[in-house]
């Protein structure tokens, strides 16, 4: 069973801000669905192989040529904030 | 019933233009016009690309005159889910983080498409992030089905379907994840094609489930899906996932001669919580294959129920892992916070809808240290016999027929337990989760005039086979020309 405690870690995890209504509502929400999902455990799966791709694939190799991109203002055109052709972010490092 | 006028298929479109007996403006001033006219009540669309859709059907129908067209889809008026990215025009995923973003480049089937000379229409609406089964998941407004307004199209691309089903386009591009084509067109009475995982680049699809995730089209008949299907399909040198095999002629494979076609009919399809009305109409169409000289067989498909559970960890959990990059600072919303973390943690509570929200957390949970092996790694495993059980009944038959859905289009708001939501999909989800190429063609109505959707699945890259059976299907039977009465 998930516990209240479970859901604020994921929560922190996953990066979603969430109030005491919202998490206990997910709990419950979660609850359900991994009650459901929880069949999984019954199949017997000794010996399978798990499938991370439905197509086989190997590495997919091309020689390393330049090629046009995006141009940098592109790039740039939907950032929320930006300087000198940087995305700009809230201050990570406190000034040593 | 009462059913309206026919669209014109985009098969008859490109005869017509070349006779000269309609041009794409007026096809195009017709589509807006219905849209202007209809999509006030039905909510198909998220955008509308009117001024650029005008100039090239004027483009177009130079060509035409010319003696030169592009091809068969030249001219032809299309509607695109608001998921694939198109350069200049606003891309939302019907999300409220990325509602004001404007790519920079348009997606490989967008740039197909437009070589094509397709004419874009707009955006179509679809529940955030492709995550859901009824397109009331839309952060903007739900999308009404157009047989009747008080029910949902199905989903994800609900609003693609709802478009080809009131004629508010000719055509349309969607995505299928657990069955998000194939479900809405089963609801809206329209043909919708999955194909082979890898058949069509993901380039400028904005992903939720890249293991599963593929474009197809939504169309009024088989052989307008065969059209589409041979434009956007083929290799994308900037989708490594994307297959090298050549594209066949599909249009050249339709005919429709069926006979000695070996079609499985598993019996875990039919199964308690199948509406009797679906299940009637599909052995119905299965009757016609036979009579058509296929040869029908039982089959049985014991893992088809651990699928959804399969699906359900997989796809949240890739959701989980693609919808990360949603940080606010390359593009869409941002919510200030007094930190890195608490600008990120804000953006994401602000911007993304309870559904999404669920499933980043569900797959974060199915992720998270502890529980990874006993949900991802064994979802993984199970994902394995599925696929397996499925190739091992397609090395004896050619397709395999079943319902699409498990009920007929439900109203707004019908499904409000996730859990119930989320049944919709078992008959969709196999062939997911094997990336094997799957169809929905109309096949009958319920007592109630609401579509019914048979299902066929077939082998990997095979999608000749598939579209020469629905298209024998098709042949023989009137449902695919009814079209909904919406004035």
């Amino acid at each position: 069973m998930i516990e209240r405690q479970d859901v604020e870690h994921v929560a922190r995890l996953a990066r979603l801000a969430m109030d005491e209504v919202e998490l206990e509502r997910m709990r419950q929400e979660l609850a359900g669905i991994l009650a459901y999902v929880d069949r999984l455990r019954q199949v017997d799966t000794a010996g399978v192989e798990p499938t991370s791709h439905a197509v086989p694939l190997v590495n997919v190799m091309r020689d390393d040529e330049v090629a046009p991109g995006l141009a940098p203002e592109a790039a740039l055109g939907n950032a929320p904030d930006r300087r000198d052709g940087m995305f700009r972010v809230p201050r990570i490092l406190e000034d040593g | 019933m009462t059913t309206g006028a026919a669209a014109p298929s985009l098969a008859a479109l490109a005869a017509a233009y070349r006779d000269g007996a309609t041009t794409p403006t007026a096809v195009t001033e017709g589509c807006l016009g219905r849209i202007d006219r209809l999509d006030g009540r039905i909510g198909a669309y998220l955008a509308i690309t009117r001024d650029a859709a005008l100039a090239d059907a004027r483009a177009s129908e130079q060509r035409w005159r010319d003696g030169r067209p592009l091809g068969p889809l030249d001219g032809a008026p299309i509607a695109l889910k608001d998921v694939l990215c198109t350069r200049g025009v606003p891309t939302t995923c019907a999300s409220r983080i990325l509602e004001r973003f404007v790519p920079p480049y348009d997606a490989t089937v967008v740039a197909r498409l437009r070589a094509a000379g397709a004419v874009i229409l707009g955006k179509t609406n679809l529940d955030e992030f492709a995550m859901g089964s009824s397109t009331e998941h839309s952060a903007f407004h739900p999308t009404r089905n157009p047989w009747d307004l008080q029910r949902v199209p199905g989903g994800s691309s609900g609003g693609s379907a709802a478009a080809v089903a009131g004629g508010l386009a000719l055509a349309a591009l969607g995505t299928d994840t657990g069955g998000s084509i194939r479900q809405p067109a089963a609801f809206c009475g329209v043909v919708g094609l999955k194909p082979t995982y890898g058949r069509v680049s993901r380039y400028g699809l904005i992903a939720f489930a890249s293991s599963l995730d593929q474009v197809g089209p939504l169309a009024v008949d088989v052989r307008d899906a065969a059209l589409l299907l041979e434009v956007i399909a083929g290799h994308d040198p900037r989708d490594a996932t994307s297959v090298a095999a050549p594209v066949p002629d599909y249009t050249a494979a339709l005919g429709d001669d069926v006979r000695g076609l070996r079609v499985g009919v598993p019996d875990e399809y039919f199964i308690e919580g199948l509406d009797p009305e679906i299940e009637a109409a599909v052995r119905d169409a299965i009757a016609v294959l036979r009579d058509r000289g296929a040869a029908v067989e039982r089959l049985s498909l014991p893992t088809t129920g651990h699928g959804l559970a399969t699906y359900y960890v997989i796809a949240p959990a890739e959701a989980s892992s693609n919808l990360a990059r949603y940080d606010g600072v390359r593009y869409g919303l941002r919510v200030e916070g007094r930190d890195l973390i608490d600008m990120v943690s804000r953006t994401r509570a602000a911007g993304f809808g309870p559904e999404v929200k669920r499933r980043i957390m569900l797959g974060t949970y199915a992720l998270s240290a502890g529980y990874y092996e006993a949900y991802y790694g064994q979802a993984q495993k199970v994902r394995t016999l599925v696929r397996q059980e499925l190739d091992a009944a397609l090395a004896r038959v050619d397709v395999i027929a079943a319902p699409t859905t498990p009920g007929v289009a439900f109203e707004h708001g019908a499904k409000a337990d996730p859990l119930a939501m989320y049944l919709n999909d078992v008959f969709t989800i196999p062939a997911s989760i094997s990336g094997l190429p799957a169809i929905s063609v109309p096949c009958g109505f319920s007592g109630s005039g609401l579509p019914i959707g048979l299902q066929l699945i077939a082998r990997a890259l095979d999608e000749p086979t598939l579209l020469r059976a629905a298209h024998a299907y098709e042949r023989a039977t009137p449902w695919h020309a009814r079209r909904p009465a919406l004035g």
